[in-house]
């Protein structure tokens, strides 16, 4: 967060101009990952591969999101470590329970049979 | 330690999207055709066929239509924000105040839009469910709604509206900023630091969205 104010204090009135390529950049990124999830959405029957796409697009929006907007990507090394393990942690947890719910489907629709 | 704030918040989201992902599996999944698909308790609904409409288009099919609108405002806003905070850097106090105007108006206009949405799923279709019974159920609250099982509904009241709660804070924070950046209190601090942070919690929430979105409305 406070890694770059070089240009704060020694400011002499003259105020320089925006730097906003990369910003627009990502913003276009973003739109177009969404648009092709739309895609996607109507032109792809229901199914595992077309859920797979979803979530790999989500993950690509996500980085793009954290690493430019939330500018983690210019952090310290030891920032972007701690906040990165504890949510692969949570994935993993993600994916246990949904096996789990497959499970208690499983187990509650077979248990009369 | 906004970054540590925004992880244990993380670790709240993730808590209610594995929850989701966990009473979906426990259900029943539609197997017919899409185009037959009927309201039922009995199987978990195709989110397409639920949030399929549009303010001002009444009885009209625009699956997802609303939603997409609504995702795009929301990555509007995140540009925005980080413009905001690009002019902080500069110290250009008079960009500063346009992007968080805009970044306030965008996300005023999100939650508008998902007052509507949670309006019309209130309120139900025009048909509802047909029940075995012979009783129609019309709209949705936490006990029974039209679209599915309760669960469905609790789900989609519990997520969005807990997504739409930062998203109000979110705005509230953006606010204050605003008024402080007017009065030249950050100039005067010599960096815009505040903006960072605020900004920071923004693009959470607006990250938040788009697992919301990909996980509720897609899948």
């Amino acid at each position: 967060m406070a890694t770059h104010h070089d240009n704060d204090f020694h400011q002499t009135g003259e105020i320089p101009k925006p730097q906003t390529k990369a910003i627009w950049r990502t913003f276009f990124i973003l739109v177009g990952l969404t648009a092709i999830e739309f895609l996607f959405a109507f032109t792809m029957d229901a199914g595992t591969a077309r859920n797979a796409i979803f979530i790999i697009l989500t993950i690509f929006k996500a980085f793009y999101i954290v690493a430019e907007f939330m500018h983690l990507k210019h952090e310290a090394k030891t920032l972007i470590w701690s906040i990165l393990i504890p949510m692969a942690l949570v994935i993993w947890l993600m994916v246990a329970l949904i096996s789990e719910g497959s499970y208690y489907f499983e187990s509650i629709t077979n248990y009369f049979n | 330690m906004m970054w540590f704030f925004l992880l244990s918040d993380a670790f709240t989201f993730g808590a209610f999207l594995i929850v989701y992902g966990l009473s979906r599996h426990k259900h029943l999944p539609y197997t017919g055709e899409p185009e037959a698909f009927t309201f039922s308790t009995q199987w978990w609904p195709i989110p397409e066929k639920v949030f399929n409409a549009f303010p001002g288009f009444h009885g009209v099919d625009l699956p997802l239509a609303f939603v997409a609108l609504m995702t795009m405002i929301l990555i509007l806003s995140s540009v925005t924000m980080v413009l905001a905070v690009e002019a902080g850097h500069r110290m250009d106090k008079n960009d500063v105040q346009k992007w968080l105007l805009w970044t306030i108006l965008f996300g005023s206009i999100f939650l508008g839009c998902q007052a509507w949405e949670w309006a019309h799923f209130i309120t139900g279709t025009d048909e509802g469910m047909l029940l075995s019974d012979g009783t129609r159920v019309v709209g949705a609250n936490l006990t029974i709604n039209q679209y599915g099982p309760p669960l469905f509904a609790d789900l989609f009241f519990f997520i969005t509206g807990f997504h739409g709660t930062h998203v109000f804070s979110g705005v509230v924070l953006l606010v204050m900023v605003f008024i402080n950046t007017v009065n030249g209190v950050y100039h005067k601090r010599g960096h815009y630091e505040m903006v960072e942070k605020v900004g920071l919690y923004w693009h959470f929430v607006d990250l938040v969205w788009v697992f919301v979105f990909t996980f509720f409305y897609l899948i």
